[in-house]
């Protein structure tokens, strides 16, 4: 069996090593074969609002996320009681929806002629009369889009952690706060850790919030240049290569240098 | 903690301190429900040019709802969506399934390597991993057309490693005196997999086989990236989001989730059920 097993992953490894390769930069397929580092130059200079940017709304949306989700998760595993499955299903079920479609919906919502903008607009709290088209917008939907990938990690932590060792926190003349800070909370890290990765991750990457919910300018996130450099440039291969590799790598630094310091849990 | 160890003001402490968890745990779960409902909402909405601002005039409609193949092309994407999540969903279960087994029960050459290669496509943000595959395509096999086959084969590709990886946690979870217990009944290793192994192993598969059939049919960004001109639901809605989204975008997606939500309370129900029998 591990003999057929290997048939087929001697393949993929194959598929997978030569995916990673030819993001290499200087590998410009049809023109010519080169070590060129001038893509990578141009990415990074060029470019470097973008990836600034890409990094500042996932980690706001990381951010977001844990606030939001970490309540709910903790709802769910210690005071929903009978409830847990019915909630459960709450958070899964919005997924259930396509995701371009949701997004979508928080266009139709945040409009401008949406009920939110309008009450903001007439109290006078919208400074530039406009939430669409905006970082607060791009950073409302990156965050409501992979919050349930923080919510179900922090969930199965907690939901394994022992309640009596919250208890005896406070048998011991905790307060409420002290309790959550000393006991709760670091039982449910693994959780959290693998929540803000699964979060951060494909929100560093996306552009379909960006381009959706963004403007033109001011919002564009790496994605949407790798994308663009792609499909609506004439020989962009090579700088949306130079540029996909780049973020590759600073995603990897960034998830690792976080793994380093806040333990090297195994998230397998 | 026995309730008259704990002082009246700490006891209204925890009772503020429930009902605000709890009341903010229901206010994010009305913030993942609101998307899918103005999804609804919209579909019942009698635009003129976009289906964006609310049109109160003539709304709400139901001419969406009956005539969901309108827009063309729409139903079209919808029918590529799910030939592609049913062939990647296919393959994707059977290679990962198979994959865990090797990882869990074999102990081979390479499987250290093997794991982390399970590993990185998830740690991979997608638009790295469709980049990279279209430039396989494109620059490896010149004469390779983009478009159904493509798109499954980047479509097997991610979903390979959810499968490895929730089938994996099953296996993990079972108790080896079962299997051992089959063969002191003088069970060979074939009947003994297939009788006890496969059974014991099968919730995890079914639920590794969903998860990729809706990671397959929601995925948008690899997808576009590998599809040339063909397109699928989720490309369909965002290539007409340009134009203005036909409403029916909204009857479908609202439709399967619908679907989706109460094949997973049917599922829970039945699963319910058969627990308590047993």
């Amino acid at each position: 069996m591990a003999w057929l097993v290997m048939f087929f992953v001697v393949p993929m490894v194959q598929l997978f090593l030569v995916s990673l390769q030819s993001d290499y930069p200087g590998f410009p397929g049809y023109y010519y074969q080169d070590v060129n580092v001038a893509n990578y130059a141009r990415a990074l200079t060029d470019f470097a609002p973008h990836f600034g940017r890409s990094m500042l709304f996932a980690g706001l949306a990381t951010f977001f996320a844990f606030v939001l989700g970490y309540p709910l998760a903790y709802a769910m595993a210690f005071k929903a009681g009978r409830w847990r499955g019915v909630m459960m299903i709450c958070v899964i079920a919005p997924f259930f929806t396509s995701f371009i479609l949701r997004t979508i919906a928080w266009r139709q919502i945040l409009s401008d002629e949406g009920w939110i903008a309008s009450t903001l607009n007439a109290i006078n709290l919208l400074p530039g009369g406009r939430i669409t088209e905006t970082w607060v917008a791009v950073v409302a939907g990156l965050t409501y889009n992979f919050l349930p990938f923080m919510v179900l990690p922090i969930y199965s932590s907690l939901e394994r952690a022992n309640p009596t060792v919250i208890e005896a926190g406070g048998d011991l003349y905790a307060n409420g706060f002290t309790t959550f800070r000393t006991v709760t909370l670091p039982m449910s890290l693994p959780g959290v850790l693998a929540g803000t990765l699964l979060t951060f991750i494909p929100a560093a990457g996306d552009y379909v919030n960006a381009e959706l919910l963004g403007s033109d300018v001011s919002t564009k996130m790496v994605g949407n240049v790798i994308e663009s450099q792609f499909f609506r440039v004439l020989g962009g291969f090579p700088d949306a290569a130079a540029l996909s590799f780049t973020l590759m790598a600073l995603i990897l630094a960034l998830v690792f240098a976080y793994t380093r310091k806040f333990g090297t849990e195994e998230l397998l | 903690m026995s309730a008259s160890a704990v002082s009246p003001m700490t006891r209204v402490r925890y009772w503020i301190a429930d009902r605000w968890v709890m009341t903010s745990a229901l206010l994010v779960l009305a913030y993942l429900a609101l998307p899918v409902v103005y999804t609804l909402v919209f579909s019942f909405n009698n635009y003129t040019k976009s289906n964006i601002a609310w049109n109160p005039v003539g709304s709400p409609t139901l001419k969406h709802w009956l005539d969901p193949c309108g827009p063309p092309g729409i139903c079209e994407a919808l029918v590529t969506s799910l030939q592609v999540g049913a062939v990647s969903t296919l393959v994707a279960t059977v290679l990962g399934t198979m994959i865990a087994f090797a990882l869990v029960r074999h102990d081979f050459i390479g499987r250290g390597p093997t794991n982390l290669l399970v590993f990185v496509p998830m740690a991979t943000p997608e638009i790295v991993l469709g980049a990279s595959l279209l430039t396989i395509f494109v620059q490896g096999f010149p004469s390779f057309q983009l478009g159904f086959f493509s798109i499954v084969i980047a479509h097997i590709m991610f979903c390979v490693s959810f499968v490895v990886v929730t089938v994996k946690a099953r296996l993990q979870s079972l108790d080896p005196r079962m299997e051992e217990a089959a063969a002191d009944l003088y069970a060979d290793s074939r009947s003994a997999f297939v009788r006890v192994t496969l059974p014991l192993v099968l919730p995890g598969i079914v639920s590794a086989a969903m998860l990729s059939f809706s990671l397959s049919f929601d995925d948008f960004i690899i997808t576009n990236f590998v599809s040339g001109d063909v397109s699928t639901f989720p490309k369909f809605v965002y290539v007409s989001y340009l134009r203005g989204i036909p409403a029916q975008a909204n009857v479908i997606g609202f439709s399967l989730f619908l679907i989706a939500v109460l094949l997973t309370i049917g599922g829970q129900v039945v699963g319910n059920l058969r627990t308590k029998k047993g």
